[in-house]
Order: C-alpha cells, then structure tokens, then sequence
C-alpha cells in the first residue's frame, strides 16, 4: 500500500513538472460562427469529404466542427453557435477503452490516435461523451484535383480507423523543432506565446481561439484559462478538458 | 461426484440405444434440402461480411453518433445463448441432477457453436480486421474489450474440452460401428477417438478431467457475460453506466440460453425420433428453471429502469423516455409483452406442454434479441451534447448478415447431429445401470438413521 502511494505520488509530481501542457481557450463571445476554422481545421488536416449522401449518415468527419443550436421560445430565440475540437481532456474517457493503445495521452497532454495500430472497434468513440472521434467508414474520398493541395506533413488516414483532433499536432512538432534549432531548451518549456498556432487559430477573423501553453503562466492561455467566465462542457464528469471556453453566461450545451 | 471412478465403462455398447445411431447412418431427403439451404443461407451471410471487407464498414447503417450497432446486439446476443449450455450442464451434473443425462451434450453443443458465431461478430465489427492480431501484440489491460478476449477465448477452449470430453467414449464407439465398413468415418473417429479402450484409468482420468472441468467452467462463463457488460457499464454514457449491468446480463444470458435449449430440444425430439429420451419430464424440469429464471430477468430489468427514472438525470431520461414512448417503445413493450405471455406460459400448467415450452423458448430468443438491441442502440442515438438525434436502420447487408449467422449456427449443430450422438450413450447407459442404487443410497441417507432395537426403549 505504501509503495502504491508512493507510486501515485511520484506519477502525480511527473504530471505537474510536465514543461509543456497544450491547451486551448475558445472565446464564445467572440465567435461569430463563421466556421472558418473548419474549414482550415479540414485543410490542414487532410479531412476527407463525405458527400451529401454520406453526410446523412453521420460520415462526415469534423475535427474542428460548429455545432448550433436555438433556444429560447418563438419571438425571442436566440442562436448560439459552439465550435467544437477536441477537448483533450487530461483524464480521458475514451484512451483507457482502447485495446490495443492506439489511443494514448503523450507527455503534452495532447490525446494522440495511432492510425497504424488502430483495429476498428469503434470503442472509443463509443465511450468519448463529447463524440470528438470519428470513424473512417470507407476510403477517403480525395478528389484528384484536391491531391496536389494535401498537407505533406499530414497522412491522409484510410478506411477502418478511428480519428480525431491532435491540436494539429504537426505544427507543435514544428515548433518545437524551430525553438531547438534557435537553442532554446524545449524541455524547460522555453517556446514563446504564439509560437505555434493551431490551424483553426490562425484564421479565425475574431481571434476568439486561443492555443497555447498552459504550464506557462505568462501565456495567454493560461491567463484567460484562470478567468471567472471560463467554463468547461460536461465539467461534472471529472474528464478535465484542456479546451476551455469563455462565456458571460453558462456555456450553452452543457 | 456423479459417478462411480472405480469402474472401467470400457468401450460402451451400443444395446438398446442403437436408434440414436441413425441421425448418423443415414441422410433423408428433408436433411439434405435442409442442409443445403443452411448451407446457402450461410454462404450469403459470409458474402455480406466479405462484400464489408471489401467496400468498408460503410455498408452498414451505422453513423456518427451511432457507431454500434447490429453486429455488437448480436455478439451479446449469441454469447448470451452460449450460456445455455456449459452452463447449465455444469450445474446440473454438480447438483447431481439425474435428468440431466440426456441434456447435457445438446446443451453443452450450442455453447460451443453459438460462442463461436458471437465472438466471429465483435471481428465483423472491426474496422480492420487484419489487425486484430494488435490485441495480442499490443494489449492494453485497462479495456474492458481486452478483458473480454481474455475470458470468452478461455470460455471458448474450455467448453470445447467440456464438450468433447464426454464425447470420448461416445466416439469409440462410433469408431466400433464402423471398423470394418472401409468409411471414412471410421479414420476420423479413431483419430478423434484419443485410443479410448475404456480402461480403468482411462475411466478415472475421463471423470478427473470432467468433474474438474464443471467446477473450473461455472466461474468463467458467470465473468464472460459480466465482461461483456462492462464494457457498457464501464463508459459513462447514459443508460450504459450502471453497476447492475454485470448480474443483469448473467441473468438475461441464463435466460436465453435455456430458452434456445427449449427450442433445440424440441427440434431435435421431432426431428430426431427421440420422444423416448426427451420426455414431457425433462421439458418440465427445465421450464421450473426458466420460470425462476423469468422472474429473476423481470425483477433485473424492473431495478434497472425505475431508478433511472427517479434519479432524473437530463441526459438518461432523454433515452429512458426513448424507450417508454420514442423510437424504441415499441421494440421495448414488444419485449416487455413477450416476456409477461411466456410467464404464464411457463406458470399455468395447462401450457406446460412441449410445443407450449417450444413457443416459450422462441419468445425468450425474441425477447433477449430485443432486450441487447434496446440497451445498445438506444444510448447512442442521443449524444450528449445537443446534436440531431439519430436513427439507425440497419441495412440489408446487415440483416444478410444475421440471417446468415443464424443458419450458420444451425448448421454448425446440424453436422454436430449428423457426426456425433447427441445424447451421451455412456451416460444414459450410466444412469440405468448404478444411478438408480445410487439415488436410492442418496436419499437413505437423507433420512434419519434407523433407530437400534433396546436403545430409544431405554431413553
């Protein structure tokens, strides 16, 4: 008992000594639901398209997705609009269904899938209460003319496996690189606020995403994830999402 | 336990058992037509899964919030009959149930055929079933689906023993009938045989092997279906988190496993000629345990649904209410109907007949399949966050699929029938001959000893 304590303590003092904690605030008063980030989010990160067809299934995959919504009664709606990553949550619901690890939470706090791994079993996205996983139903469908505009740095995932939002993570990986090619020391956290920018960040005409690191506290992200207003969605579940959002009223879905 | 271990059985005769030999000798005309429809039907459910190979797990009806379907109802649903047998049999032989000699190897046969057309489904499911190798290459302990290959591939190797063992001297006996005739049946049976002579050690050890096996195989068929329900219970979807999950799905699995047995005991009887062996007796037996198991499954499902819907939670009333009066109510009222006419088909003793309890075995099965899809699909349909509702309808391919694993359990049990006697000779011969003296030892010595002449006098 008293090694599994210790054991405990010392995973516990490993997680809070993490240089680098990514995370995401999303300013909902900001946003106007323009849904470009979608659209970079998909650009970016090599999405298939679904088809009309497909779409009223439920194929289409949205790593970044705006989710609407109306409330209220007739004469006085109002429409609320949510964009929707992943939450990246630091106690995941969905890595500890997986079978085979090919979900797994990295040093960052960033939930990675592992698409050479992945089996199909459509688990996780089973157990992920905010349904931020998809499932590659068939091949991906790339028209030819698309071909030449995919990112290279990116795979074009196939069919059978489960995917989802990474915070782009081939853009942290960029950053990092950079910063240790200037000679800072990555491991000490020393990548400066805004360095790396996520896709949907970057286009957002609002600037209402924010991306950046939460263990730094000098970061913008970490200030405006402190602030009273910010919320998370499905906060009483203890799934602890790093994707924040800032709302001078409850954040509508939750 | 049940049985004598000092006496060698020998290679058992075949006497007065000898009808039980034609199932085996001849083929008629209703088997052959029968056997090839099983066979095409089979055969258009494997084209179905291989046309999903092929084109993608999109063929089925299944979306984004819905992403179980058809194929995870019928890996519970068939495990779930699975329990029927091994199960069963194991109880009976360790309570010493006498009328149990001529069930067990039927029971103990649809385990086996039915646990390996459930657990094929969970690999149909997969996305890439070419890598279903990684839960072995790459585990991860903490996955419920892991814990589940871990006890229904035990579950599976050992009720594969446990239906084999006993089938041993059965076997060699086959393999006397037919030593001279020059069949291929002869080869098999000599290899399948293990050289069984019937010997006294031979004896010892065959009961060695079965009385461990009876013991050993009820815990691991109670963890298969508690497994299988954990992996619902254990995500924190609506109406999945529920810590009742586990002895429910036992339950439930119990349940439908007897009441297939029913219904495969019924079929066999009349297809078979076996009225002498399946009597009115042992329908009746087995319908008190179906009953128990009836009110067990009424009072689960009654302590699942009226706590959620007290505790009032949003998003589980959002799919309770899907049930009592959305989507799924009719499919719900359909089981809850289904199950109160087959209480009273097992409670009036005027029903109590075999067609009566044939009926009552397909409504179980009608019942159970009800009961996994209205807890698996319903869930899904409403994702908590406030997206569009979903519905599923399962496509043709889907149903392809079912049907085709239907007939491919049949037939399985069909050339089961047709290789092997689907009553334990050597066990019935058994009962005949040293059961009788043994019960009658048993119950002696229920009774109070008799009391010695001039003793009670001198009290």
């Amino acid at each position: 008992m008293k090694a599994l304590t210790k054991f405990w303590n010392k995973l516990q003092k490993q997680r809070k000594s993490r240089p680098m904690v990514w995370g995401m605030v999303i300013d909902l008063d900001k946003c106007t639901g323009c849904a470009a980030c979608v659209q970079a989010c998909r650009s970016e990160n090599n999405i298939p398209f679904a088809g009309e067809e497909q779409m009223d299934l439920g194929r289409g995959i949205f790593w970044m997705e705006i989710l609407a919504s109306a409330e209220g009664r007739e004469d006085e709606t109002s429409y609320k609009v949510n964009p929707l990553p992943c939450m990246q949550c630091d106690n995941p619901p969905c890595i500890k269904y997986c079978p085979t690890r090919a979900t797994e939470t990295n040093r960052e706090g960033v939930n990675g899938q592992v698409y050479a791994r992945c089996i199909g079993c459509r688990y996780c996205t089973v157990a992920c209460p905010y349904t931020r996983r998809f499932f590659n139903w068939h091949d991906a469908n790339i028209p030819k003319e698309m071909e030449p505009l995919l990112n290279p740095d990116v795979t074009v995932r196939y069919r059978g496996v489960v995917e989802k939002c990474n915070f782009c993570y081939q853009r942290i990986r960029e950053g990092k690189w950079n910063a240790k090619l200037n000679g800072r020391e990555i491991e000490k956290g020393e990548i400066s606020d805004g360095e790396i920018q996520m896709a949907c960040e970057q286009t957002c005409p609002s600037n209402a995403i924010v991306f950046g690191n939460l263990q730094d506290i000098h970061s913008k992200v970490h200030k405006l994830a402190k602030k009273k207003r910010t919320k998370t969605i499905f906060g009483e579940i203890g799934a602890q999402p790093k994707t924040f959002y800032l709302d001078e009223e409850d954040v509508h879905v939750s | 336990m049940s049985v004598n271990a000092e006496n060698a059985i020998g290679v058992p005769q075949w006497g007065e058992d000898r009808k039980l030999l034609w199932p085996i000798k001849e083929t008629t005309r209703g088997q052959r037509i029968l056997l090839i429809s099983l066979f095409v039907v089979a055969m258009f459910g494997w084209s179905c899964v291989i046309r999903q190979w092929v084109l993608g797990v999109g063929i089925t009806g299944l979306g984004k919030p819905l992403y179980w379907g058809f194929y995870i109802t019928h890996f519970v649903f068939f495990i779930g009959i699975s329990h029927a047998g091994t199960l069963v049999s194991a109880i009976l032989r360790l309570s010493n149930a006498e009328w149990r000699r001529p069930i067990t190897r039927i029971a103990e046969a649809i385990t086996a055929f039915s646990l390996i057309v459930g657990a094929s489904h969970v690999l149909i499911d997969m996305g890439r079933i070419d890598r279903m190798l990684n839960i072995v290459f790459y585990p991860q302990p903490k996955s419920p689906l892991f814990w589940d290959v871990c006890s229904i591939s035990l579950y599976l190797m050992s009720s594969l023993v446990y239906l084999y063992a006993p089938l041993i001297p059965d076997i060699a006996m086959c393999r006397e009938e037919y030593r001279n005739s020059g069949s291929w049946r002869f080869h098999f049976y000599r290899v399948l045989s293990l050289n069984w002579q019937g010997t006294e050690a031979q004896t010892k050890r065959l009961h060695k092997v079965i009385n461990f096996l009876m013991i050993f195989i009820i815990p691991v068929a109670v963890s298969v279906h508690t497994v299988i329900s954990y992996i619902f219970a254990m995500t924190i979807q609506p109406m999945w988190h529920s810590s009742i999950f586990g002895p429910y799905f036992v339950v439930g699995a119990i349940y439908s496993g007897i009441g297939a047995l029913m219904i495969v005991m019924a079929v066999v009887r009349k297809a078979f000629h076996l009225e002498n062996y399946f009597k009115l007796i042992h329908f009746r037996q087995l319908g008190l345990v179906l009953l128990v198991m009836t009110i067990l499954w009424f009072y689960f499902t009654f302590g699942e649904y009226l706590p959620t819907y007290y505790k009032n939670e949003p998003h589980e009333l959002t799919i309770f209410m899907s049930k009592m009066h959305g989507d799924f109510a009719w499919l719900f009222w359909g089981m809850v109907l289904a199950m109160t006419i087959n209480f009273f088909i097992l409670a009036i003793p005027y029903f109590r007949t075999i067609t009566g309890f044939a009926i009552s075995g397909v409504l179980i099965n009608i019942g159970m399949w009800i009961e996994r899809f209205v807890i698996i699909t319903p869930t899904l349909t409403h994702p908590a966050l406030p997206y569009k509702a979903a519905h599923y309808i399962p496509t043709f391919w889907e149903w392809g699929e079912f049907l085709g694993s239907v007939a491919g359990f049949i037939l399985l049990y069909f050339l089961f029938a047709k290789l092997f006697p689907l009553i334990s000779v050597w066990e019935i011969k058994e009962g005949r001959e040293e059961a009788i003296h043994d019960v009658v030892k048993r119950v002696e010595s229920y009774m109070p000893d008799p009391a010695e002449k001039g003793e009670s006098k001198d009290q």
